[in-house]
């Protein structure tokens, strides 16, 4: 990570005196897909429309490309952005459309004839041309805006949950389309979005952010194996990690003492038969999937707690239960604090 | 079952007929049957004791077209709207694009755009009266200051129209802005973002973007504008009664004199037929054409 293509160094953002974001700093790397994760309010937006430039932080620096663009314009940083509401022009057409930064900047007519014919072909949009964004679906909207991102050909695209307005199955397809344009046009892409799984299948880097402040960064696995804090483990993965008082654990295995709360992922807890394992539990769910079973279960002083089996497993809800685990793959949490605790 | 259908269809039938009876009834007493015994009425000449009426056919528009009066306020009705309807226009976007922008006391100015609006057309005339009048006015103080003599502004053929034009537009301009301002405020605001980052120019992006988006508004406000052209000559009464020497007299006006000033019913109907159609072919005109080039959400 020798000279980062985006480097962002404490920023700071408040609005009359309300939280924006405080202490955002970044080292993103060229070519490499970043997602802004987290819940609503957690300031990823506002992070992204800083980077964008629709925004000037109060304090702290921006670099892309080795420039400081802190005080620059948007139009000057040499990125591109898709919106979740798309922001598309509806009085003009898609080519119009993808082609407006083009003609803004008075680009030769030979080139964006060459450069529009290029994006539609990249986003599958080829035909569509003179449609008005009412007259397209919206998964077509979504791919209008993706080349209005791409036609420039920045190296910066920032995209501000642009999968949100998608129903499901089209969602997961996008993905993969998003995906694909990013490895092949080598963009580096900074992503915003709340929902767990897209971050987690298609970033480099996961930023996961908490009330204005990054929780963690890392790559989506660390984040996954090594939560920095029980929001972190609470919010990746899913089902997220179960968490138990260190206290309704048999005595002696917990080295870390009563203050401890401890996170335990679905993969890594075991059913065993009733009077048997380390806890003993009640189902209160069962959750069919196809290839896996998920078996929630109720016990005073943990929260989540779900056991994740392949196949169907057929128990009834109210049945009593055993669980096991092994004492590695717990993680220990200060249970005031919530961040981990070194082993 | 063929009688189901048939009763069906009949029901429907009826059904439309009472959902269009009440705009049909109204417009018909006071649109449509007007118009059609005024344009009856403009075909008969004027009946006086000794010469009853008679069927004249085109007489009367002949006679208008003899008229040196009608080309006057023809001249004066067309001067008239070719700078109201503009310029109100104009300003109307420019006040509107102006108090939608981040400005300080927005709420302040915003109401003040519109305070003409409220008050009725006779009393903004009274008010314009007063800043008018040669010696005391406003106009005429301010000039004095500057060394300017004394102007009669709305005693002299040559400024009388003007002066009315300026009260109309004073009057129109507020009323319009808050249509555009509506307007603007259905325009998201990630638009002006997006061509922020394409690096669009404040201006790029609102001739580019906010003025087509903004076009079904100008249409809306182009036909209002155009019938108050027409329609709107209360002032009229206040400040000139279409004088000196019919120098701000609008067609509507002298309408109005024909049929109550000098009792010629035949010719007020022959005059108010053209306005009639003039003003039809103008609408139909504008909503045919513009409305093809328009962008409707």
């Amino acid at each position: 990570m020798t000279d980062p293509f985006v480097h962002v160094e404490s920023v700071e953002k408040r609005w009359n005196g309300q939280l924006g974001v405080e202490d955002i700093s970044l080292s993103i790397p060229r070519g490499s897909f970043v997602a802004l994760l987290g819940p609503s309010g957690c300031g990823k937006s506002t992070t992204l429309r800083l980077l964008a430039g629709l925004e000037v932080p109060d304090s702290g620096r921006i670099v892309i490309g080795g420039r400081d663009v802190t005080a620059s314009p948007a139009a000057e940083r040499g990125l591109s952005m898709v919106f979740q509401s798309y922001a598309l022009f509806p009085h003009l057409d898609v080519a119009e459309n993808v082609l407006f930064g083009l003609k803004v900047r008075r680009v030769p007519r030979a080139e964006q004839r060459k450069k529009l014919a290029e994006a539609l072909d990249m986003t599958g949009l080829t035909g569509l041309e003179k449609r008005k964004p009412g007259q397209i679906s919206g998964g077509q909207r979504q791919r209008v805006a993706l080349a209005r991102a791409i036609v420039a050909g920045h190296p910066l695209c920032l995209m501000d949950e642009p999968l949100s307005n998608l129903d499901a199955k089209l969602r997961h397809s996008v993905r993969r389309d998003i995906k694909k344009l990013q490895r092949d046009l080598g963009m580096t892409v900074i992503y915003v979005t709340h929902d767990q799984t897209e971050a987690m299948s298609m970033a480099d880097m996961v930023v996961l952010m908490k009330e204005g402040r990054i929780e963690q960064a890392g790559k989506p696995a660390e984040l996954y194996e090594t939560p920095a804090s029980t929001f972190v483990a609470g919010f990746v993965g899913s089902p997220p990690m179960a968490f138990m008082d260190a206290a309704i654990l048999p005595a002696g295995l917990t080295s870390a003492g009563l203050d401890a709360v401890y996170g335990v992922r679905p993969e890594h807890l075991d059913l065993t038969q009733e009077g048997e394992g380390l806890l003993q539990a009640v189902i209160t769910h069962c959750e069919y999937m196809g290839s896996e079973t998920f078996i929630s279960f109720d016990v005073p002083g943990t929260s989540g707690l779900t056991v994740r089996l392949p196949g169907e497993v057929r128990r009834s809800v109210g049945e009593a239960a055993g669980l096991t685990f092994d004492l590695s793959n717990l993680h220990a949490f200060d249970k005031n604090t919530g961040y981990k605790l070194s082993r | 079952m063929n009688d189901l259908a048939r009763y069906e269809r009949r029901r429907r039938i009826m059904y439309g007929w009472m959902l269009l009876s009440p705009a049909l009834i109204l417009l018909s007493l006071f649109a449509f049957i007007p118009s059609a015994m005024t344009f009856w009425s403009s075909l008969f000449s004027r009946g006086t004791r000794r010469n009853p009426s008679e069927f004249v056919g085109a007489g009367n528009y002949e006679l208008l077209f003899a008229d040196p009066t009608f080309s006057k306020v023809v001249v004066n009705n067309l001067i008239y709207a070719g700078v109201t309807i503009p310029v109100s226009i104009i300003i109307a976007l420019a006040m509107a694009l102006w108090a939608n922008s981040k400005i300080p006391a927005r709420g302040f100015v915003r109401t003040a755009f519109f305070t003409p609006t409220i008050l009725p057309m006779i009393a903004a005339a009274n008010i314009w009266l007063f800043f008018y009048t040669p010696g005391l006015g406003v106009l005429d103080q301010i000039g004095a200051l500057f060394g300017f003599g004394s102007v009669n502004w709305l005693g002299r053929p040559e400024t009388a129209l003007w002066a009315v034009i300026i009260v109309t537009i004073w009057k129109e301009a507020g009323f319009f802005m808050i249509f555009y301002l509506a307007a603007l405020q259905t325009i998201p605001p990630d638009l002006k973002e997006a061509a922020d980052i394409e690096g669009a120019s404040r201006w790029t992006y609102t001739r580019r973007i906010v003025l087509p988006l903004l076009m079904p508004t100008t249409i809306f406000v182009a036909v209002n504008a155009l019938i108050n052209s027409v329609k709107l000559i209360d002032h009229l009464f206040i400040l000139t009664k279409g004088g000196p020497s019919d120098a701000s007299k609008l067609v509507l006006y002298y309408i109005w004199e024909l049929a109550f000033s000098y009792f010629d019913r035949p010719q007020a109907a022959a005059l108010t037929v053209m306005v009639l159609l003039v003003l039809g072919i103008t609408a139909a005109i504008k909503f045919i054409i513009l409305d093809r080039r328009t962008h409707y959400q």
